[in-house]
């Protein structure tokens, strides 16, 4: 292949030359020499097509090498120097902007404790913002390193856009009304207009739903979750439905959050998962080793203030956590010792990850952590064990 | 003589290598090399990523549920039903919303163009701002304005606008009053249909004799009678054919009548106001471009204004706007992918979520493509054989 686009560089460069000859005939002697003399034009020819190569070993678009399916993400990503992730930058708590104009967020620290682990630096993320419609193509295509964009995690999407990690943030589709609706109960919904993001599941649970239960609605459909919210609050749509946390996340931007209530009900599971893309065997464990340490670290008490001195922790299974003694597996995904501490104290742990959006405290709104409590707390969070 | 021998000696003194003809040659058939080659080489390189990455490229997708809902489906779909039925939807919905909004810009954009015409001050300058306005907004913004900042800002339903008729102006939509079918209604279709028909072939046999004979067979009032008589005689026979269908507020929304959604309508307005402004140009450059001796003549020989209208001119600008037409309804047609913004469901918007739910991106987007380019050839080809008709009959 390589070959074939060197011979065609050098066709283009030879034609363009001949074509000059037969222009300016005062010009013909000057550019003779150069085309007569093979050597010159050859190495400038290779060497565009050298660097294309290079560009576009992280979308894999050259699909032959071994490097670009066999394990080429994380050379790609240190080579590159930064991680791209499929993000997002209008959903609050979870990819939204700060006042700075930084991408900052539960789904965007994922990233960010990736790029730590990865290349020791939390700042080299370079977060591409998707719609829903378009993070799966993304992936599928190689676009980006990692998909980290509030994204559920269903049988069909790992079979066709990439490997999804482990579960991050269990959620559940809910239905948001305005109060003076005097809507109080889903048997209300008949008849209905609802809002709805367009390439979701939410967008097939709601047809479900409303099938299960023999009621008509009008879907109005949009692919950007600016408009789609937008269109609810100006009461275009009686009901709006998302995943609960997207729902409380844009209610907190509401001109008066109150005035909207979101419903008790939820109709479906929601399991929002980190994917990465398909044929890597080693990045899908790196990622997916880097979210177990966010986990196990909470369940450890190594939060982002004390993993310096946590370090020399009496604990074994802490000391292995931040690569002290034995190891958790990276000499053979080729990472530091170090790479998952970095990550702990780039980000913190998982529940300072949380908080720091959706806490008490949270920069975006607070929501309950619900089944998003650690297993000993009777949550549904558990990765493995870190050794 | 001297000076072509000079030129020959000088080509054959050269080599070949400077000889401007066989480089020109040369030059042709490299780059035709080069462009086959890319186009190959980005073909196998697309093909075999596609197989890297398991991406079939195969359309049986089509046939699976779609499960996902389109708003306000023109023909019957649920999301039970297949894919291909979902892109078929989304297809009669760009149908209507190009086929409306051609016919609705054409008349739009002709009366902007006879305004602009006008020796009126003021109705010159009304259409002068009208085409300046609405031919250098991009479109996108002239429909996020129609749709976020004034169909989204209309009143609730409970506190709809009426405007006689009723038609009701919500949120939620357009309501009229519209008139349906009653069971004895089909009666009354059927007949005018066949007055139509007999109408037209009447107008056109009649025509042609006139203008064979030139006897006056009186085919215009022929024709208008024939179309009275099976009108009148298709209400007599069926009763009462159409019973007027009110919008009434029943539940969350307005049931009855006639709904345009915010999204048709904003749809429908933006690109009829957009290509109408283009089409007023069209139109105002071919009037203007017949010459005005034609006029004068035409008046010199004692035709009406409608005759002179009818006869002179408007033939002959016919020719002159016809071609720059056809690009403005194509353009149309394309620009109603522009939808997907506001939430309009086109074909290429349920395409973008078949996209989504089926995963199929590169089958997805052919189908798509394919669908416009034949709908443009379409287009074309019709406004083309058209165009052929009224182009000067040389003998």
């Amino acid at each position: 292949m390589r070959k074939l686009l060197t011979l065609l560089s050098i066709l283009v460069m030879s034609s363009l030359l001949l074509t000059a000859c037969g222009g300016g005939a005062t010009e013909a002697p000057a550019s003779e020499p150069t085309a007569a003399e093979p050597s010159e034009p050859q190495p400038t020819a290779a060497q565009p097509a050298e660097t294309a190569e290079m560009t576009e070993e992280p979308g894999t678009t050259e699909g032959p090498a071994p490097a670009a399916q066999g394990g080429g993400i994380l050379e790609a990503v240190k080579a590159r120097g930064t991680l791209i992730c499929g993000g997002r930058t209008d959903l609050a708590g979870f990819g939204m902007l700060d006042d700075a104009g930084n991408n900052i967020g539960f789904d965007i620290d994922l990233c960010r404790a990736v790029a730590a682990a990865v290349l020791g630096d939390p700042e080299a993320v370079e977060v591409v913002p998707l719609t829903a419609a378009d993070r799966g193509p993304a992936l599928q295509t190689g676009e980006v390193d990692m998909l980290s964009r509030n994204v559920t995690w269903t049988s069909s999407r790992d079979a066709q856009w990439g490997n999804f990690t482990i579960i991050m943030f269990y959620d559940g589709q809910g239905f948001m009304i305005r109060k003076d609706s005097g809507i109080t109960s889903t048997d209300q919904f008949d008849g209905a207009t609802v809002c709805v993001t367009s390439g979701t599941t939410t967008e097939q649970n709601l047809a479900d739903f409303f099938r299960q239960n023999n009621m008509t609605y009008e879907a109005v459909i949009f692919e950007e979750t600016a408009a789609v919210y937008g269109a609810y609050e100006e009461g275009r749509c009686d009901i709006t439905t998302s995943d609960k946390s997207q729902l409380a996340s844009v209610r907190s931007g509401f001109a008066d959050p109150d005035a909207h209530e979101i419903l008790d009900i939820t109709i479906s599971k929601e399991p929002l998962t980190p994917a990465v893309p398909h044929g890597d065997d080693a990045w899908f464990d790196t990622v997916k080793i880097v979210m177990f340490a966010l986990i196990n670290a909470e369940e450890l008490g190594v939060t982002q203030a004390n993993v310096e001195e946590m370090k020399s922790s009496d604990n074994v299974n802490i000391q292995r956590l931040l690569g002290q003694e034995g190891d958790w597996g990276y000499s053979d995904l080729g990472l530091e010792p170090e790479a998952l501490a970095n990550a702990i104290s780039a980000v913190g742990n998982y529940g300072e990850i949380y908080d720091r959006y959706m806490g008490p405290e949270g920069i975006a709104f607070t929501l309950p952590r619900g089944p998003n409590r650690l297993w000993t707390n009777g949550g549904l969070v558990y990765a493995p064990p870190v050794k | 003589m001297a000076s072509t021998q000079s030129v020959d000696q000088q080509s054959t003194g050269i080599p070949f290598y400077r000889d401007e003809r066989i480089l020109k040659i040369v030059a042709q058939v490299i780059s035709t090399i080069v462009i086959i080659g890319l186009l190959i080489w980005a073909a196998l390189n697309f093909l075999r990523a596609a197989e890297a990455r398991n991406m079939t490229l195969t359309f049986g997708f089509l046939k699976e549920a779609a499960g996902f809902p389109i708003s306000n489906p023109p023909i019957k779909y649920e999301p039970s039903m297949s894919f291909g039925r979902a892109f078929f939807v989304g297809l009669v919905n760009t149908l209507i919303v190009s086929v409306t909004g051609i016919i609705a810009a054409t008349i739009l954009g002709t009366l902007i163009a006879l305004a602009r015409l006008s020796t009126n001050w003021l109705l010159n300058r009304i259409a002068l701002v009208f085409v300046e306005f609405n031919r250098n907004i991009p479109l996108l913004v002239l429909l996020f304005i129609l749709y976020f900042v004034i169909f989204q800002n209309l009143p609730r339903v409970k506190e709809s606008i009426v405007w006689p008729g009723p038609i009701y102006l919500n949120q939620r939509g357009i309501y009229l009053t519209w008139p349906r079918l009653t069971e004895t209604g089909m009666i009354f279709v059927i007949l005018f249909g066949v007055g139509v028909v007999l109408a037209i072939i009447a107008y056109s046999v009649l025509r042609r004799r006139r203008e064979l004979s030139g006897q006056n067979t009186y085919y215009g009032q022929i024709s208008l009678g024939i179309l009275v008589v099976s009108g009148v005689l298709g209400w007599v026979l069926s009763g009462t054919p159409f019973r007027l269908s009110y919008p009434e507020l029943q539940g969350f929304n307005f049931q009855g009548g006639l709904r345009l959604t915010p999204e048709f309508s904003g749809m429908f307005i933006g690109l009829t106001t957009y290509t109408a402004a283009f089409i007023a140009e069209v139109v105002r450059s071919g009037i203007q471009a017949v010459d005005r001796g034609q006029i004068e003549a035409a008046r010199a020989v004692g035709l009406s204004t409608m005759q002179v209208l009818s006869l002179v001119i408007m033939p002959q600008a016919l020719r002159i706007i016809v071609p720059p037409m056809i690009s403005q309804y194509l353009n149309l047609t394309k620009n109603s992918s522009l939808a997907l913004a506001i939430g309009f469901q086109e074909v290429f918007s349920v395409g973008k979520i078949a996209i989504n739910q089926a995963g199929r991106a590169v089958p997805v987007f052919a189908l798509v493509m394919l669908t416009y380019l034949a709908l443009s050839l379409f287009t074309s080809l019709v406004l083309n054989i058209y165009n052929q008709r009224i182009q000067f009959v040389t003998r």
